[in-house]
């Protein structure tokens, strides 16, 4: 049944229905009210977890590395300079293959200092072999923690999986869910069954020292598996809309949906809460006969490349609008698209335009502007556009900064 | 779909009272979102939160800039803070004041209407907490909830007699407006 509920609150009843045996938990804005609303379920006896308050994000991470190498299902939560915190050890849990689910109420880092969303946290974790789902609404915040645990401990992934919500911006509004029943959560997620656990009556070391003549197929191990979990989240996500009767873009293996995209001259490629915005946008230009599009990756790592190639296929210009920016080049997301298209053999010339730092609004008018941009380069050959010329801000206010900065 | 924008204080229940509008207007079948201005929340500083109404799911995620409705829970913020600010003209503003529409410091071709909504709390309540009877006051201004629904989320937030107070309250405030 249909209710109404906070981000928060939304996220913290998925993972009751998940029932983690472990949660270690860390606070830091705006992902506090996660561990808080679920310290109350387990105080109020609604769930059985051990809860164990740490002192800090990095004791968080190792704490539930601990509990996931000793065959528990744990839960944890963070974001920003705490996910920064958690950076050492969840490199550690993808080399050792050990599932564990993190939700992220993706902001900003430091410095300066804000507590307001964007992309940049999660994308500066894009290498260390996690798995990265990205929520447009609450029900798909809520879906993806399901669809996370159904795809970390899966045997032949085993890998530490991030279900990314927008800080604020989802885990702080309240709209309408559908939770999870009793019978469709135990009929899509099963009990976890570890491939290894430690044993004190069968030793076992994990994360061991590789030295050069062993590392680098640990790594290609891990890389493989990471681009295994593809099929893995296709598969999970075809039976999720089986059981629950919600649909995550299962014409692209549940890694990418789109809107209006089919016959779209115009796509805007973009990723979690602002595609809720787009649509508007894109309702708009159809609405005046032009044929502007969206599409969405739901899923960072792995990079649905395959997917995307399909879903961009036959546009006549991109609009990558991202919040974040690798420093020295362009957006994460923008770049790794430009790379697939051009092993495709695209000639889809690709704007990057960086948008929503650290919660600043992406309004309608930012997305119609990004729209026009795109429009003006439509069918032009990649070649024509000068790498300066690609990367745009908006807005950017060129007031607040200094002739020298520029 | 419908905006709405209130303002209040720090304390006022600004959030408390977005959530619980989205939640009542949720209940008459409608969609509904409810969202705080993010940010650093000061005891007594001036704050805003918002409430989208639709028939259809709501995915907008942007600030709102056109708000239909504006509701203002403490007159005090009329000199301090631009609260008709993107008000559409055949919009409504709703403000807790003991004073007439015409004595209020406000610029704007929208509908004002008034409720001095703190004198009922403090007849239902003994306090200063005029959360509920505004919302009464939104209702009957709006059509976009009703009592009961108000009613219902208003037990079900409070309870017990508190809870009874509040409804009194919310309905005294919908009779009055």
């Amino acid at each position: 049944m249909t209710k109404i509920m906070t981000g928060y609150e939304a996220v913290a009843e998925a993972v009751k229905a998940c029932n983690p045996d472990v949660i270690p938990a860390y606070p830091i804005t705006p992902q506090t009210d996660i561990v808080e609303r679920i310290s109350e379920m387990v105080a109020d006896g609604e769930l059985t977890s051990e809860y164990v308050r740490v002192d800090s994000e990095f004791n968080a991470a190792s704490t539930a590395i601990g509990a996931s190498a000793a065959g528990a299902r744990t839960f944890t939560a963070t974001c920003s300079q705490g996910l920064k915190l958690m950076s050492e050890p969840l490199f550690s849990a993808a080399g050792m293959r050990l599932p564990l689910v993190l939700a992220i109420a993706n902001r900003s880092l430091s410095a300066p200092l804000s507590i307001w969303g964007d992309h940049t946290d999660t994308f500066a974790e894009r290498d260390g072999g996690m798995i990265q789902f990205y929520a447009e609404d609450l029900q798909e915040a809520m879906d993806n923690i399901a669809i996370a645990y159904r795809v970390a401990e899966d045997k032949d992934i085993s890998l530490p999986a991030l279900s990314c919500l927008d800080g604020f911006i989802l885990t702080h509004v309240q709209e309408e869910v559908d939770p999870f029943t009793q019978k469709e959560i135990e009929e899509f997620l099963p009990e976890r069954d570890p491939v290894n656990t430690l044993d004190p009556s069968d030793p076992t070391t994990m994360g061991a020292y590789a030295r050069p003549e062993h590392w680098t197929e640990t790594r290609y191990v891990v890389h493989r598996a990471v681009k295994r979990s593809k099929e893995k989240i296709g598969k999970a996500v075809e039976e999720f809309a089986d059981i629950f009767d919600r649909e995550y873009g299962l014409e692209y293996n549940g890694l990418v949906e789109t809107y209006r995209a089919d016959d779209a001259e115009v796509l805007i490629v973009a990723l979690g809460s602002v595609c809720g915005t787009t649509r508007y946008v894109v309702d708009e230009y159809r609405d005046m006969g032009e044929k502007v599009g969206m599409v969405r990756p739901r899923v960072y790592r792995p990079f649905p490349e395959k997917e995307l190639a399909r879903a961009l296929e036959g546009a006549e210009s991109i609009a990558v609008m991202e919040k974040d920016i690798s420093l020295g080049y362009q957006g994460g997301l923008a770049i790794d698209i430009k790379s697939m298209l051009y092993s495709n053999g695209s000639k889809i010339p690709v704007l990057n335009y960086i948008v929503g730092l650290a919660g600043r609004d992406v309004s309608k008018e930012n997305i119609r502007n990004v729209v026009e941009g795109a429009k003006e380069v439509k069918g032009k050959d990649p070649t024509d556009l000068d790498f300066d010329d690609e990367e745009r801000w908006e807005p950017l206010r060129k007031e607040l900064i200094s002739e020298d900065d520029m | 779909m419908e905006q709405i924008r209130i303002h209040g204080r720090g304390g006022q229940g600004v959030v408390t009272m977005a959530s619980m509008l989205s939640k009542a207007i949720f209940k008459t079948g409608k969609y509904s979102q409810g969202f705080p201005s993010f940010g650093v929340e000061r005891l007594g500083a001036p704050i805003e939160a918002f409430v989208r109404v639709d028939e259809s799911k709501i995915t907008d995620r942007s600030q709102v800039y056109d708000p239909d409705y504006v509701i203002v829970q403490d007159p005090t913020l009329l000199s301090l803070v631009d609260v008709e600010k993107g008000l559409k003209k055949d919009g409504v503003i709703i403000i807790n004041t003991s004073e007439g529409s015409d004595d209020l410091d406000i610029s704007t071709e929208a509908r004002i209407v008034t409720v001095d909504a703190t004198e009922i709390a403090m007849k239902h309540l003994g306090r200063p907490i005029m959360n509920t009877a505004l919302m009464g006051a939104f209702a009957k201004v709006t059509g976009l909830t009703d009592k009961e629904s108000l009613g219902k989320i208003i037990r079900e937030t409070f309870g017990g007699d508190i809870g009874e107070r509040n409804v009194k309250a919310m309905e005294e405030a919908y009779e009055v407006c």
